[in-house]
């Protein structure tokens, strides 16, 4: 579609350039021919500039419209959940961000999803994956309440194995302490 | 299907010996310890001697705590050959018991470990062997000498020629990689076992230490393979769950693997027959049940629990039936681990924000902190019960130590490469049944 509307507007460019007098209609003063030529030009390159960079406007908006998930500015392009220490309940601070992917996905039921949950090192490393888990789970039941398939979603739990941030402090523990909402492309 | 394993790579080969840095820790007065002086080993052969084995020698009698070694600086002589040894000069340093040796190169890569071990008191000589090997053997041939030492003079047996497992983590720009190894007691002699960008973890010896089963996330999904260091082949047993599938641990009989999987957050033990496929569930909570360990008789399961609100261990018949409570130290206890005669019981535990290794008791209760870090986890006992290998922090690096079952002697072994953890200590080759 992209591909018809950019033919179409080279064409037009083309017309244009056609409808310019001829060598064989006016003879005298090849100065001006060569000015008038060269104003013909630049008006055409300049309307091309315009049209390409219509065209590329046009289909950055039609690319967002098709997939939100995209769009930096979008609550969507938020994916990560944190939680407390030793906590799987979801903060109110997060609540926005879930609301915005459940009604993705519910509008979308061909959509999938995996909730990756983890946790900060402290502890037994199994232990950890079961944490990590009910993190997951915690994301999970809220997206469902909020309208997604059951079948939309797949959890996973990594525990402490693939830690976001290194180091032995609250700072580094609580950026681990989290859900990553990851979307299958 | 097959691009799912691009990136990973089963190999069997020696690592590069990493710079051994072997530390022992004496954490308390060591009385009791029996004092004995092992002699630098004469070499006989061309070249430089393949390895130090009266070094490696030495060094397993003091990680286990059990001996006293006669520092090297002090020694007045170095003899090699028992003509040469004066009783009298060892008896006046305090040495009770003297070992000398060489290495003798006999053939193209053939190597003869030979040494003696003299009762310094008596003057008697109590053990006397030549232990043949090829030049990559000589280690083990070291280790099977302190073995025998160990023996001879603690009446228990030693557990130095013996494996570990473990995993090792590397984090650079272009990626992560987890590798499973396989080593030397010590540490030495690394082969790598996979190679993977994703994480493994929980790598458990079957009781005949002939297979390794362990956890891999490379397919985005936990999966459980059984493999064999000897070949490397491998095979997936396990799929289950719905995102927690892990936690392996072997049956006395190693016909089964107890795994804990999840229905949503519910995660409980289970039992899956390795030949059957049958699946068995033997814990049934809502809570977090995790880290399955069978009893060396097989009749109970030991396992992590949260059902009253904090990780505790937990004892269940491995038939299913109601658990009861076992550990009651601190605020956290998680990781259970047997000693081989099932009285010892070894467990992460946590208190005021410190993680270290503890030990119960099973029969009287009484419970020790064996460590001293602050994130120790992973504790796996050496096949004679005598020493506790865990993990360890070293700024804040993973490393591997070794703890005496008396908390008295903790030695960091030297592992060169990544974030090491986990590691699990092979039961002896000869315990298939």
């Amino acid at each position: 579609m992209m591909t018809l509307r950019n033919t179409a507007i080279l064409l037009l460019a083309a017309v244009v350039l056609a409808g310019c007098p001829s060598r064989q209609q006016v003879q005298e003063d090849p100065d001006a021919e060569r000015a008038a030529q060269q104003a013909a030009e630049e008006r055409a390159a300049a309307e091309r500039e315009r049209a390409r960079a219509e065209a590329e406007r046009v289909r950055e908006q039609e690319r967002l419209r098709a997939n939100p998930l995209d769009d930096p500015d979008s609550v969507l392009a938020q994916r990560v959940i944190y939680f407390d220490f030793d906590r799987a309940d979801v903060k109110p601070e997060f609540m926005a961000v879930i609301q915005a992917h459940a009604q993705y996905l519910a509008e979308r039921p061909n959509a999938r999803i995996t909730l990756e949950g983890h946790t900060d090192e402290r502890g037994s490393r199994e232990y950890n994956i079961g944490l990590g888990n009910r993190r997951a789970q915690a994301v999970r039941r809220m997206l469902m309440f909020h309208g997604v398939a059951d079948g939309q979603i797949a959890t996973v739990s990594y525990g402490e194995e693939k830690p976001a941030a290194r180091g032995e402090s609250e700072q580094a523990w609580s950026r681990n302490r989290r859900v990553e909402i990851v979307y299958a492309r | 299907m097959r691009q799912l394993f691009v990136g990973l790579m089963l190999a069997l080969f020696a690592l590069p010996a990493g710079a051994q840095v072997l530390r022992i820790e004496i954490t308390q007065g060591v009385s009791g310890a029996l004092p004995i002086a092992v002699v630098p080993f004469a070499y006989e052969g061309s070249g430089s001697p393949p390895v130090d084995a009266s070094g490696v020698l030495g060094a397993d009698l003091a990680r286990s705590g059990r001996f006293k070694l006669f520092p090297e600086a002090d020694m007045a002589e170095r003899p090699s050959d028992a003509a040469n040894v004066n009783f009298q000069n060892w008896r006046a340093f305090g040495v009770d018991n003297l070992v000398i040796g060489r290495v003798r190169e006999t053939g193209p890569d053939q190597f003869a470990l030979q040494f003696q071990l003299f009762d310094v008191y008596r003057g008697q000589q109590l053990l006397g062997f030549s232990i043949p090997a090829s030049r990559a053997g000589l280690r083990r041939a070291a280790h099977m000498a302190a073995d025998m030492v160990y023996e001879k003079l603690t009446g228990e047996r030693g557990a130095f020629a013996t494996r570990i497992a473990f995993v090792s983590a590397t984090r650079s720009p272009e990626g992560n990689e987890y590798v499973l190894l396989v080593a030397d007691a010590d540490g030495e002699n690394q082969q790598v076992m996979l190679r993977s960008p994703e994480p493994l973890m929980s790598p458990a010896w079957s009781p005949d230490g002939q297979r390794i089963a362990y956890v891999s996330f490379e397919t985005g999904m936990p999966e459980v393979f059984v493999q064999r260091p000897s070949t490397g082949e491998r095979e997936s047993v396990s799929t289950l769950g719905n995102g927690v599938n892990g936690a392996p641990s072997w049956s006395a009989d190693g016909k089964r693997l107890a795994l804990a999987l999840n229905e949503g957050d519910r995660i409980n033990i289970h039992t899956l027959d390795l030949e059957t496929r049958e699946l068995r569930r033997i814990t049934n909570g809502s809570a977090i049940d995790t880290e399955p360990v069978f009893s060396p008789d097989g009749r109970t399961v030991y396992f992590t629990s949260d059902r009253g609100g904090q990780p505790q261990v937990y004892r269940a018949p491995a038939g299913g039936g109601s658990a009861q409570r076992v550990t009651f130290e601190g605020n956290y206890n998680s990781r259970p681990a047997l000693s081989p005669d099932g009285r010892l019981l070894a467990v992460v535990n946590g208190d005021d924000g410190r993680f270290r290794i503890g030990l119960y008791d099973l029969e009287s209760g009484a419970f020790r902190i064996l460590s001293d870090g602050r994130q120790d986890e992973s504790p796996s006992f050496a096949p004679n019960g005598r020493l506790v290998i865990y993990a360890t922090e070293d700024h804040r690096t993973g490393v591997l130590a070794t703890v005496s079952v008396d908390g008295r002697v903790r030695q960091r072994l030297g592992l060169a490469q990544g974030d090491v953890r986990e590691p699990a200590w092979a039961p002896y080759a000869d315990a298939a049944r």
